[in-house]
């Protein structure tokens, strides 16, 4: 089952590649990890997105907590949650292709950020089953270039990630 | 001018009295914060990288350095010295290959929990990741095998580093810290205003205290068990908890175990005790595993050497309390009812405390019927082992004669890793706590001399014995020649079987006899290689020797002696549960074969 894990960490070189290096170590998956600081300078949140049984993402979550540099971990699919990706895409847009894709975003609520004449950049952002969504609605051999920033999650509600 | 060593002692005492603040260099800030530590000893080898560090050694006198050969025998006399001790070991090593020779010890250390600090040289901070001589990225290559690391790039941050790092090493669950030095770093200079007193860190809180609750539920759990088994682990020489598990399990009469790393919690010599379990493990430790209704599992991880095929194990339901201080321990491989997290030590002594107040006690019936099952397996006498009319020395009878010579006696027993080593631990009978020294988790051959050699240094008066074979004494035997020089004597009993035992066991019962590789032709004359290194050699080849010649070593107080013992080559460790096997699964002797 998907499990998106969020994880407070001191903001210090190297500490990410614990968080890293523990999922290769020990054979988890990591399906996609996004990492920036966050209000607080001295410390970043990273979300990672994995998957396994129950008694694989209980040792994740007390692997991730014995990291020195840990300082919170959750399992936002424990509860409700909220997921949001970012994600560009560059399509072959010429001829009538351009009208379809053109619909095709507005549709998925993207929206073109460059274009050329025979391109253009769409820009999404949705769940991560959405940006899926979208990349199986058009014509694969019109996309070009994808990129995709993972998934990152947020609790609802009163539900709050702070030190 | 050149200053000699005690003129540059009382300069360096002399700046330790003035009151305002003084700039030192970080090598300086690294040898106070060592003395602040407490630190009495330093395994080390010099090179480029740490040359300020040794510069600032040899203007102290308070911390005693030992020169080794090889770094690797460097961490490992310092885990020796903490296993033995309870205290953090010390190593220093230089960058690059300084720090790769390190890295079994380090990882050897990790595995078994031990706390230590690793200081390690590294290029100045200028040349990082230039490919610079001698450089290595240590903190990358480290990762895995320590619990924390540092690289320390402002001179400022030292002092903070070093205390972080003590702390981290012995808190919690305990281990090995590195912390890596560039040169600029060793010798820039900056007021040093003092060790700090205390530190705080809001991602490091480990808890000690276990949760009321849950000890109250297991201890009720416990008391009203049919077939109760106590299973203890390192973690309760770790958290110095011996007495304690002494007392539960004299006050609940319950049979108990201890493992590998484990042996000393509980007295061997004890009814109550049933022997190592595990894969070499006695008949009735393995079938009181598999057969009780209630497991409290005591600072153990259920280890895939101790409880066999994890399939076959759940096949008996029994309930199962694990206390560990480690969170990530508990319902890794075995699924646990009642979880304790916390400190050893403190959640026995409030489990004691309510067991004193309860009026409860053990069905008596029940109990005896158990103990009357328990007996019957015992009966069985599986450590038993043919001395025969031979005219070949057993090995299981080497240990058993040191044992008998020894256990009164202040001794610490070291062993490598193999056949001797499983001899070791099922015939001598430890019934103190940190007496016995190996490497359990990743069986790492050529501990048994480093080990020895940092127990000895500690323990001056006590004898230490390295229980050996003549595979693994090979893999740090250069440490001779450290013993030497700083004045360790230490007894080595080798059970040279000419094979690489353990290996050869598995080839003989899972490879139809296959000796791969595991014959080794061309040893050394070890009589004359002990004395080449200025040491006592003993070749010992006949029975009736071995009380003799072990007798006539312990005479040899100040010298270090190695008993080349010729055993039985073709001698096996049984009982063994081989690989996927369940823990009952046991071969008990080569008639099982």
């Amino acid at each position: 089952m998907k499990h998106i894990i969020a994880v407070l960490i001191e903001n210090e070189p190297g500490a990410l590649s614990r968080v890293v290096g523990l999922f290769s170590a020990r054979g988890y998956n990591i399906e996609s990890l996004t990492v920036a600081p966050t209000e607080d300078p001295s410390l970043s949140r990273i979300t990672l997105q994995t998957s396994g049984s129950d008694d694989v993402i209980e040792q994740i979550t007390k692997h991730l907590n014995r990291l020195i540099e840990v300082v919170k971990v959750v399992d936002l699919t424990e509860g409700a949650y909220t997921e949001r990706e970012l994600m560009m895409v560059k399509v072959r847009a010429v001829g009538k292709e351009r009208e379809e894709m053109k619909r095709m975003a507005d549709i998925f609520r993207g929206r073109v950020i460059d274009v050329t004449d025979k391109s253009y950049t769409i820009e999404l952002t949705g769940d991560v089953a959405k940006n899926d969504a979208f990349l199986e609605a058009i014509e694969r051999s019109a996309i070009l270039e994808t990129v995709r920033t993972g998934a990152c999650g947020i609790g609802r509600g009163e539900r709050v990630l702070r030190v | 001018m050149e200053m000699s060593k005690a003129e540059l002692q009382s300069a360096a005492q002399a700046s330790a009295l003035s009151q305002t603040p003084i700039e030192i260099n970080g090598s300086d800030i690294l040898v106070k914060s060592l003395q602040a530590e407490g630190v009495q000893f330093v395994w080390g080898y010099p090179g480029g990288a740490v040359l300020h560090i040794y510069d600032a050694l040899y203007k102290q006198n308070t911390i005693e350095h030992v020169l080794v050969r090889h770094e690797q025998a460097a961490v490992h006399a310092a885990d020796g010295y903490a296993r033995a001790t309870g205290e953090v070991g010390v190593a220093l090593v230089t960058s690059g290959p300084g720090v790769t020779n390190a890295v079994t010890g380090i990882a050897t250390a990790y595995m078994d929990s031990i706390p230590m600090v690793i200081i390690t040289g590294q290029v100045p901070t200028h040349a990082i990741g230039l490919d610079a001589f001698q450089e290595c990225d240590t903190v990358g290559i480290t990762r895995p095998i320590v619990k924390h690391n540092f690289l320390v790039k402002d001179v400022r941050d030292m002092a903070e580093i070093m205390k972080k790092a003590f702390h981290i090493a012995r808190t919690g669950r305990p281990g090995p810290v590195v912390v890596d030095i560039p040169k600029d770093v060793s010798f820039k200079k900056t007021i040093y205003n003092g060790y700090p007193t205390s530190v705080e860190m809001r991602s490091y809180t480990p808890v000690r205290k276990g949760h009321s609750g849950q000890i109250r539920k297991a201890l009720q759990l416990l008391i009203a068990a049919k077939r109760p088994f106590i299973y203890t682990g390192g973690g309760v020489l770790m958290s110095e908890a011996s007495a304690e598990l002494r007392v539960l399990v004299d006050t609940l009469g319950y049979p108990c175990t201890n493992t590998l790393m484990g042996l000393g919690a509980y007295p061997a010599s004890d009814r109550k005790f049933l022997g190592m379990l595990g894969m070499h493990g006695t008949i009735e430790a393995n079938n009181a595993m598999q057969n009780c209704d209630v497991l409290l599992a005591v600072g153990a991880r259920f280890d895939d050497r101790v409880i066999g095929n994890p399939k076959h194990f759940a096949q008996n339901e029994r309930k199962i309390i694990h206390i560990d201080i480690d969170p990530s321990s508990i319902s890794k491989r075995v699924k646990v009812d009642i979880p304790i997290v916390g400190d050893v030590k403190e959640v026995l002594t409030e489990m004691l405390a309510m067991l004193k107040e309860s009026p409860v006690r053990p069905e008596a019936k029940g109990l005896a019927a158990w103990w009357e099952t328990i007996e019957a397996w015992r009966s069985r006498d599986c450590l038993k082992y043919d001395l025969g009319s031979s005219d070949v020395i057993k090995p299981q009878y080497v240990v058993e004669t040191l044992w008998n010579m020894t256990k009164d006696a202040d001794a610490y027993i070291t062993s490598d890793v193999g056949q001797h080593q499983m001899w070791a631990a099922q015939y001598y009978r430890f019934d103190q706590p940190r007496r016995w020294i190996n490497s359990g988790g990743l069986g790492t051959m050529g501990v048994g001399i480093p080990y020895a050699m940092g127990i000895k240094l500690a323990k001056p008066d006590s004898e230490v014995y390295c229980v050996t074979g003549e595979g693994s004494v090979q893999m740090c035997i250069q440490e001779l020649s450290t013993c030497l020089q700083y004045n360790t004597p230490i007894k080595i009993v080798a059970l040279n079987n000419r094979f690489l035992g353990m290996v050869r066991q598995w080839q003989e019962i899972e490879y139809s006899g296959r000796y791969s590789h595991s014959y080794m032709d061309a040893l050394p004359d070890f009589v004359k290689l002990a004395e080449a290194y200025g040491h006592v050699g003993m070749l010992i080849e006949r029975p009736e020797d071995v009380e003799p010649a072990l007798r006539e070593a312990r005479k040899l107080k100040d010298r270090t002696v190695f008993m080349d013992f010729r055993t039985d080559p073709t001698e096996n460790v049984f009982p063994m549960v081989q690989a996927g096997k369940g823990i009952t699964e046991m071969l008990l002797g080569s008639e099982d074969l």
